[in-house]
């Protein structure tokens, strides 16, 4: 069993013949994700890396059988990407695409969680389950097959703990990047409730990072639902306020959205808080 | 993208906010006539300008203009007044608060209103706030506005006026892609009209591809984070001394926490995010040493940015350039051994983990000091 994404998952890959989704779709194919089919308007008929393209993503269900998609395109066309998988029936949406515009976000997700649908992101790596499949981009050779499930706001400070959980020779149920934009689509939240029940899952670590009270409410809910091992990791500890640090979520502002305030509710839910990424492995039993 | 308070007024007006008449200026003596008694403001995007002596009462052209001179070029928390805006002065009976901005949990756009306007809305009580998120898939309708005006408290003649600004705001944060619009305090004057006393509005800056009227307009940014903005690099300055280039946001940030640890102290926060072009590697680097820090830290993760395009564009920038400062690399992921090569050949300090970087870059920079 895994989180998200695993053996039976047929991927569509949203923007294929960019260079992103280009690359990308062959490390999935690499990691062992089912890349059935690729979508660009107006290069229907081609293939990148053996994958047909098609027009739409409704053709590439059709044809291919698709039910999960991966959005590379570009940001002015991505709400109109992924309310095109989602009106085609696509079960799970993952988007990679970054500088997605905060009202658009809003629109989409609202419009996903009606119909039903699961989207990861805007802005983030996507999902990894080792010896399973990957949808998004993170490296391939930081994985290793165990029992830890991750969830994270941010990209490479993931794939940094997960190397670093990986040297310590331990490894990975399932590693769901959920992104560091204001609006998205899956919550720490529905990530940790997927953990809970998920047989394979162990322990779990949670990277967070400052601004908003993301982290607070997945405090509360560990808590009240979450009995497995948790170990968190926040960062930002030392971002001055008023500054935006590169992700648009990442801004101590009125006062709130602290590290000091995270950790503190995390703490007296008990969870473990490293003080550093590279201690997250020791905090894990 | 934080806009002044005269351009946050000329879009409320746009879209039909009756807001006070007035005109801005960056020389007193620009200041030719005033239709009564006005209210001259510091142009600057940062609060508690009242109380810092950037917001004084005039009654005639004179007064406006010796009161400009005083406030135009005034230091207020940082942010040079280089504006100031004159509008006529309303005659306040009573001030409310009216904010449109993103709820993250509800994963909406909410209003928030009070009766309470005028003050820091942090410091209002929460029971004397009304949090009405508007559903994505509805959207506003007036029955919103009817709330809100009710919430508020105000008599009848003014329920309507203060409904038709709460549906105007909402339009006005759709069509503009603001992340933000506040009017605080949103005034009733003692005639019974209902106007803008002060605007807040910020366009999220992710789209502002769809609002190219808003190019030209300039940020309160340090010339250094001005440069940045241009190669599209998110480089913020901070107090310390070691300048810290990783790629990534919350990297970058673990990497300052990292730094912190050891007794060091961050002064620049760059964050290359993903690139495979050397030269952005190049211009970022260049404008680290623009920011004169005594130790540069590189921090990366490498998979879309290489590691040896980060090395190549390091190198490129220090070409030639007579180096006073310890550089402490680190470079994992793609293409490390090429990366770790060519900058050990340049006489960097390696660093095999982020904790080990982070200690070494924070000894060198307590040696310097």
């Amino acid at each position: 069993m895994a989180v998200l994404v695993d053996k039976d998952t047929k991927l569509v890959v949203q923007g294929i013949t960019g260079h992103e989704g280009t690359y990308h779709s062959k490390a999935m194919i690499d990691f062992g994700t089912k890349v059935v089919a690729g979508t660009s308007p107006g290069k229907g008929g081609e293939k990148v890396n053996d994958i047909p393209v098609f027009e739409s993503v409704a053709e590439a269900m059709e044809n291919e059988g698709a039910n999960t998609s991966c959005i590379f395109v570009p940001a002015p066309f991505c709400k109109d990407a992924a309310l095109e998988a989602i009106d085609a029936g696509i079960g799970t949406i993952v988007i990679i695409t970054e500088h997605l515009p905060v009202l658009d976000a809003i629109h989409l997700v609202a419009v996903a969680r009606s119909r039903g649908v699961t989207v990861i992101g805007p802005n983030c790596p996507g999902i990894a389950s080792p010896g399973k499949a990957k949808v998004g981009i993170l490296p391939n050779n930081i994985f290793k097959q165990g029992n830890i499930g991750v969830v994270s706001k941010s990209g490479t400070l993931t794939y940094e703990i997960v190397n670093a959980i990986t040297e310590h020779k331990l490894g990975q149920s399932t590693c769901v990047g959920i992104g560091g934009d204001r609006i998205s689509g899956m919550s720490f939240i529905d990530v940790l409730e997927r953990f809970q029940n998920d047989r394979q899952t162990k322990q779990i670590v949670l990277v967070g990072e400052i601004g908003g009270t993301a982290e607070e409410e997945a405090a509360e809910f560990i808590k009240k639902n979450v009995n497995k091992p948790v170990v968190a990791y926040i960062a930002g500890r030392t971002a001055p306020p008023g500054k935006r640090m590169g992700h648009a979520g990442a801004i101590i502002a009125r006062g709130r959205g602290t590290a000091e305030s995270k950790i503190k509710a995390l703490e007296a839910a008990g969870v473990k808080v490293a003080k550093i990424p590279t201690d997250v492995p020791e905090l894990l039993r | 993208m934080k806009l002044f308070e005269y351009k946050a007024k000329e879009i409320l007006k746009k879209h039909g906010i009756p807001v006070p008449e007035g005109f801005v200026v960056s020389r007193p003596d620009e200041i030719r006539s005033i239709s009564g008694p006005v209210m001259v403001k510091a142009q600057v995007l940062i609060g508690g300008r009242g109380k810092a002596g950037g917001i004084k009462p005039a009654e005639t052209v004179e007064q406006a203009r010796k009161v400009a001179s005083g406030i135009i070029g005034m230091n207020i928390r940082g942010y040079i007044a280089k504006e100031v805006l004159v509008e006529r002065r309303l005659d306040v009976a009573k001030e409310l608060y009216l904010g449109i901005t993103i709820d993250r949990s509800r994963r909406s756009l909410v209003i928030m209103a009070s009766q309470d306007g005028g003050m820091d809305i942090e410091s209002v009580p929460e029971n004397r706030i009304l949090i009405e998120p508007i559903d994505p898939l509805i959207g506003y309708s007036p029955y919103i506005g009817r709330k809100v005006a009710a919430f508020v408290g105000v008599k009848k003649e003014q329920a309507s006026q203060v409904a038709n600004i709460c549906q105007r705001m909402c339009e006005l944060v759709m069509t503009e892609d603001a992340e933000l619009a506040e009017i605080n305090p949103l005034v009733i004057t003692k005639d019974g009209k209902v106007a803008a006393g002060d605007a807040k509005v910020t366009i999220d800056s992710d789209a502002l591809f769809r609002h190219r009227e808003y190019d030209s307009l300039a940020e309160d940014l340090t010339p250094l984070e001005e440069k940045a903005k241009k190669l599209d690099i998110a480089f913020v300055q901070l107090e310390g001394n070691i300048g810290v280039i990783a790629n990534g946001a919350g990297l970058t940030m673990a990497t300052l926490d990292s730094i912190n640890m050891f007794g060091g102290k961050a002064g620049v926060f760059l964050d290359l995010g993903g690139t495979d072009d050397p030269e952005k590697v190049k211009d970022a680097m260049m404008l680290m040493l623009e920011a004169k820090p005594k130790v540069v830290l590189i921090n990366i993760f490498g998979g879309i940015t290489k590691c040896d395009t980060v090395a190549k564009g390091v190198l490129k920038a220090i070409e030639g350039q007579e180096r006073r400062f310890p550089i402490v690399a680190r470079m994992n992921g793609v293409n490390e051994d090429i990366a770790r090569g060519m900058l050990k050949g340049a006489g960097m300090i390696p660093a095999s983990g982020l904790s080990e970087a982070a200690e070494l870059a924070s000894e060198e920079s307590l040696k310097v000091v």
